[in-house]
């Protein structure tokens, strides 16, 4: 029941934690398509698994998932998570084309928002290393494209094994009108939990 | 006697019991599975939406809808508690998906094939048959459950609606 349990001074670490990971994460997003991008204030929730999928639009909505494996001091998975509708936007900002196609993705847009994923999320959790001064290594990415309650029920499931809830973290960036909204879930195990902490100096006892 | 349909929503983790005429829906099952009894004769059914195999492998396992071996179990004593005779219930399978084409072996990955697994183990141990399914694959789906007739529809994305 680790969320159920947890005060407030550990989740404004953990809150901390998002917030830097995904400014670095939308850094290197602007770095690698050489355009200024803005950046919302990302929102760190801790949400009900009943709740999750409505985030996204609802348990049906199409979203486009792509998943990195985390080993190293702590294991767990890390997800990236965007609207259908922000994943077009996303390959179009990258590809330099007119922003209102929304035809479907062609193999090349399914190989970018993979890629556009794996170094978003690889920024967010070299910053969680850094940070934490512990070893993290992540896998190649897996993308899936499908209704987001079948998408989220990964790490929903791997929340489950310690509470029932699972904390998830917005984001939003893109340029002017084109805006693409994306969520960071970070699912460490029990132990990892205790360890990234721990690492910050932040006692576990209540 | 109230004759309107309604459609009863099951979210994850959770478990609703129901009567004809109406519907038992739970929306974007991935890895999770949905397991529906169902009574022919008093047409009382019910609906989990579980998401781990086993309670006693986890030490927070308050939430009985979240696995399949306590899940199962209270949707028995539920449905009983409505109106089901135990002897004759029947059972549907759905879900269990591996939505991420994994390259490894690491048995934590396939949750689907274990949730599924876990899934037929306890209702075989109950004496329940299990009548039809479609689970595994990669794809989320949405099921529908009819009471009135024990027909259980398959939503998936891009592909066609089935019933089972």
């Amino acid at each position: 029941m680790f969320f159920e349990d947890i005060n407030n001074y550990q989740l404004d670490v953990l809150k901390e934690l998002g917030n830097i990971g995904a400014g670095n994460a939308t850094t290197a997003l602007s770095q690698m398509i050489d355009k200024k991008i803005d950046m919302g204030i990302p929102q760190v929730n801790i949400v009900e698994f009943k709740d999750l999928a409505d985030v996204l639009g609802g348990a049906e909505n199409p979203v486009v998932g792509i998943l990195l494996n985390v080993e190293g001091n702590i294991n767990g998975m890390m997800m990236f998570v965007l609207e259908q509708h922000s994943a077009h936007n996303l390959v179009n900002l990258l590809m330099n084309r007119d922003i209102n196609a929304f035809e479907d993705f062609s193999e090349m847009d399914l190989s970018a928002i993979k890629e556009i994923g794996n170094i978003i999320s690889g920024a967010y959790l070299s910053s969680l290393s850094a940070l934490t001064n512990l070893k993290i290594i992540s896998s190649v990415p897996y993308m899936a494209i499908d209704m987001a309650g079948a998408i989220l029920s990964v790490p929903a499931i791997e929340f489950g094994k310690v509470g029932d809830r699972a904390l998830l973290i917005q984001t939003d960036f893109g340029e002017g009108q084109n805006k693409v909204y994306g969520y960071f879930i970070l699912i460490p195990d029990i132990d990892s939990y205790k360890t990234i902490l721990e690492s910050l100096g932040v006692s576990l006892e209540p | 006697m109230n004759l309107r349909t309604n459609v009863i929503k099951v979210g994850m983790a959770d478990m609703n019991v129901c009567k004809s005429p109406h519907i038992l829906t739970t929306l974007g099952l991935g890895s999770c599975v949905g397991i529906v009894l169902y009574d022919p004769v008093t047409k009382v059914s019910g609906l989990a939406h579980i998401m781990l195999p086993d309670s006693t492998q986890i030490k927070n396992n308050s939430n009985q809808a979240k696995f399949a071996d306590t899940g199962v179990k209270k949707l028995i004593r539920d449905m009983v508690h409505i109106g089901a005779n135990e002897k004759r219930l029947i059972a549907k399978l759905a879900g269990g998906a591996q939505m991420f084409s994994f390259n490894t072996t690491n048995d934590l990955m396939r949750i689907g094939d274990r949730n599924v697994a876990a899934s037929k183990k306890i209702l075989g141990e109950q004496g329940i048959r299990i009548l039809a399914q479609d689970t595994g694959k990669n794809y989320g789906r949405t099921i529908e459950f009819y009471s009135d007739n024990g027909e259980l529809l398959i939503k998936t994305m891009g592909k066609e609606k089935k019933v089972i």
